[in-house]
């Protein structure tokens, strides 16, 4: 019965997106105006659609011979799910905005095309371009030394804290931990137990549910790791998961549980962390920039943003969506497509879209802007994420991007269960990382 | 001859009339079924434009991993936690009501009520019962002066705590085929054996339990392939975490398909839970029919 149902709505999701893209063909040619379709998902709160609606209308009043069809496509899975779908149809949306780390699968299997020859034709300019994009977030657009995406939705993890905890047990709420020892030493003191020994706050709080613990071990990895080396290679055709510091990183996660006991034990979800820190039950979180619009809104208390703290050297992992230009469609059309994507990573509509969304605008100059240097002022714990980001480092990302993260997830979180220990989870990792990748070696 | 026309005729109205649902039944049952067939034969990945053809190396490929395994003790786990707790509950709540009692209505739509609301807001509100610290379990276990369990976080937890939830929701839909059970046996066959002196218990035993036979079968078919389709709730309770210890087959094929979007797995995956239920709904009709007193 379930599955008849979901097959039906694919059916329709098909028919639809089927009808959409004929309409689109039928029109281009009776009226000579371009008609692009844009697919783009919806990964965070707020009114989002409203501000791609904003952007495409203002495009279009820049451009009247070219309209722009945005259509909302769930999450970043349902999104791939449904460019398939197009292409098996011969139908595929023009340009679509999906996760950087796809960009291995949507170069290997054709999805996607390189953006190169676009941007060496701009010249000068392109050069420019692409070289006001901050590295942390332009590092993961290259395939084989090809660009393949554009920065668009990108976020970072930072940690909030809340700092009347902080004055409460005596530590200095400008001064958030930096390195790991101070992170122990300020969550022990930040821990709060009751009569009864439980715990009525604990000093720090990471989310390691599926889909997340993998983002927030990029960042103790990064911080542990030689030379600020990430989880995989640059070619994405290896993982690099067994390694001594990797292995020490996995081991601090579980000795804040199990050792120090100031981060509550198990796996706590990435949706409730930020409700645990709002209600005080717990003093220090890492959770994305995209949370400070609710926290601010929410938070009965005085809070403070800060740099992950560091060990051998400050790290953070970047995430989130880039913009992609289809394969299979004309050349006429990507060169719309291309017109367009410029159009919304201008510098002053990527300081706007940071300021309403509370991703991190990717490009430099938009930091410059007096947009950006309002909105500091009015909250200065924004500008932590800017800062951090020359530190930061593209989350994990190979191909077959998602399964790889399933299979750190998995095993992380068999070391915080106590079904291995870190060196384990880590070995287990690893072989069957390279099981997936050895048919891309 | 004139004869057989008219069987034709017949025939040809009968078609006709069958059409509209053996279009959808071709469309969404059988032809899925041999695509799944023939998919879970080939290599069919994320932008690759024709499936091709690999033969069992899927199969394979899934009997010798581990978590295929994993998934497949986990689904058992969970129906074995799930059928005989519901199928109990469900009768118990039947017997209960079916009585003529003021309000019985009222309690009757209570304990169906679970079954109107959707899994995946079932799901939902039982999240906030078992989240971590502040959950209300949690809260609750707090206030005993007990440890917060976090009881999704763990693999020893996580599948009674689902199976708890899901016992909640199936009892009450069970529950209708039993009442309708019940009401189908005569209250004469009470009257005799009371004046024999069975009641209570006895008279369950010896009455009620035999003559509800064609309705346990039922509701056992029904509930075993229940428990096995499961999937919205693993979407939105733990995503198969920790550790894929609540990872079931269905979630399993979900994952191959849509996040890793290797359809051929899925599919071979599809075709093996295909099996599954088509090897439950046999056994239980072989087995079980001799034992059956139909009235």
């Amino acid at each position: 019965m379930k599955t008849k149902v979901i097959a039906m709505l694919l059916i329709l999701c098909l028919v639809t997106v089927a009808t959409l893209g004929a309409a689109g063909g039928q029109e281009t040619q009776e009226s000579g105006k371009m008609e692009l379709t844009f697919f783009y998902p919806v990964m965070v709160g707020g009114p989002l659609t409203k501000l791609i609606d904003q952007i495409v209308a203002d495009y279009e009043a820049e451009n009247p011979n070219v309209t722009v069809n945005p259509v909302y496509t769930g999450n970043y899975d349902d999104t791939v799910v449904k460019i398939q779908t197009a292409i098996q149809g011969k139908n595929p949306p023009d340009f679509f905005i999906n996760l950087a780390t796809q960009r291995f699968s949507m170069a290997s299997t054709g999805m996607a095309i390189p953006l190169d020859d676009f941007i060496a034709a701009d010249g000068a300019e392109g050069k420019a371009y692409i070289e006001d994009f901050l590295p942390g977030f332009m590092e993961d657009s290259y395939v084989d030394g090809k660009i393949y995406s554009i920065p668009f939705q990108r976020s970072t993890m930072v940690m909030f804290y809340n700092k009347d905890a902080f004055k409460e047990v005596g530590l200095d709420p400008n001064k958030p931990p930096t390195t790991w020892a101070e992170l122990v030493d300020y969550a022990t003191k930040l821990t709060k137990r009751d009569s009864s020994g439980n715990v009525a706050r604990y000093g720090v709080g990471l989310a390691l549910n599926s889909g997340s613990a993998q983002w927030g071990f990029t960042g103790f990895a990064l911080q542990n790791s030689v030379g600020g080396k990430n989880l995989m290679s640059e070619d994405g055709k290896k993982a690099i998961f067994d390694t001594p510091e990797n292995v020490e990183a996995l081991q601090f996660w579980l000795d804040l549980q199990n050792k120090y006991k100031v981060m509550q034990p198990g796996i706590v979800q990435w949706t409730d962390l930020p409700a645990q820190f709002l209600a005080g039950s717990v003093a220090m979180i890492y959770h994305t920039t995209g949370n400070l619009t609710n926290i601010s809104k929410n938070a009965n208390f005085e809070f403070g943003t800060a740099f992950l703290p560091g060990n051998k050297r400050l790290g953070a992992p970047t995430g989130g969506g880039n913009f992609y230009i289809s394969a299979g469609i004309s050349a006429e059309r990507q060169k719309a497509a291309w017109d367009f994507i410029k159009f919304a990573t201008t510098p002053e509509r990527l300081a706007q879209w940071n300021i309403d969304t509370g991703y991190v605008a990717p490009r430099a100059s938009s930091f410059e802007t007096d947009l950006m240097k309002d909105y500091w002022a009015r909250m200065p714990q924004a500008r932590v994420a800017f800062d951090q980001i020359k530190y930061a480092k593209p989350e994990l990302t190979t191909y077959e991007a998602s399964r790889m993260w399933r299979i750190l997830n998995d095993n992380i979180q068999s070391a915080v269960t106590g079904e291995a220990t870190a060196a384990e989870a880590m070995r287990n990792a690893q072989a069957q990382a390279d099981d997936v990748l050895k048919k891309y070696q | 001859m004139k004869k057989m026309k008219r069987s034709v005729k017949t025939n040809l109205t009968a078609w006709a009339l069958l059409a509209p649902s053996l279009l959808f039944l071709l469309t969404f049952t059988v032809f899925p079924i041999f695509r799944s067939l023939y998919l879970g034969f080939t290599r069919y990945q994320l932008g690759m434009p024709q499936p091709e053809f690999i033969g069992l190396e899927n199969y394979a490929d899934l009997f010798t991993s581990a978590l295929f395994w994993k998934v497949m003790g986990n689904t058992v786990v969970f129906s074995l936690m799930t059928v005989i707790p519901s199928m109990v509950l469900g009768l118990a709540l039947a017997v209960l009501v079916n009585r003529k009692l003021k309000g019985i209505g009222f309690l009757r739509t209570s304990f169906f009520y679970p079954v109107v609301m959707p899994m995946i807001a079932i799901a939902s509100i039982w999240m906030f019962i078992y989240m971590a610290d502040t959950g209300m379990l949690d809260q609750f276990l707090q206030t005993l002066g007990l440890k917060p369990a976090n009881v999704l976080s763990y693999k020893e937890t996580v599948k009674p705590a689902m199976a708890f939830m899901y016992v909640w929701k199936e009892a009450g839909y069970l529950m209708i085929f039993f009442l309708s059970g019940l009401q189908n046996i005569s209250t004469e066959m009470y009257e005799a054996a009371r004046i024999d002196g069975a009641t209570g218990w006895t008279a369950f035993k010896k009455i009620t339990l035999p003559l509800l036979g064609p309705t346990l079968l039922f509701v056992s078919t029904i509930a075993l392939t229940n428990s096995v389709k499961l999937v919205d709730h693993i979407v939105i309770m733990t995503e198969g975490a920790p550790n894929n210890a609540s990872t079931m087959l269905l979630f399993y094929i979900y994952q191959q398909g849509f996040a890793w979007f290797d359809q051929a797995k899925a599919s071979a995956l599809t075709v093996i839970m295909l099996a599954i239920m088509l090897v439950i709904a046999m056994l239980q009709f072989v087995k079980t029919d001799r034992k059956i007193h139909y009235n």
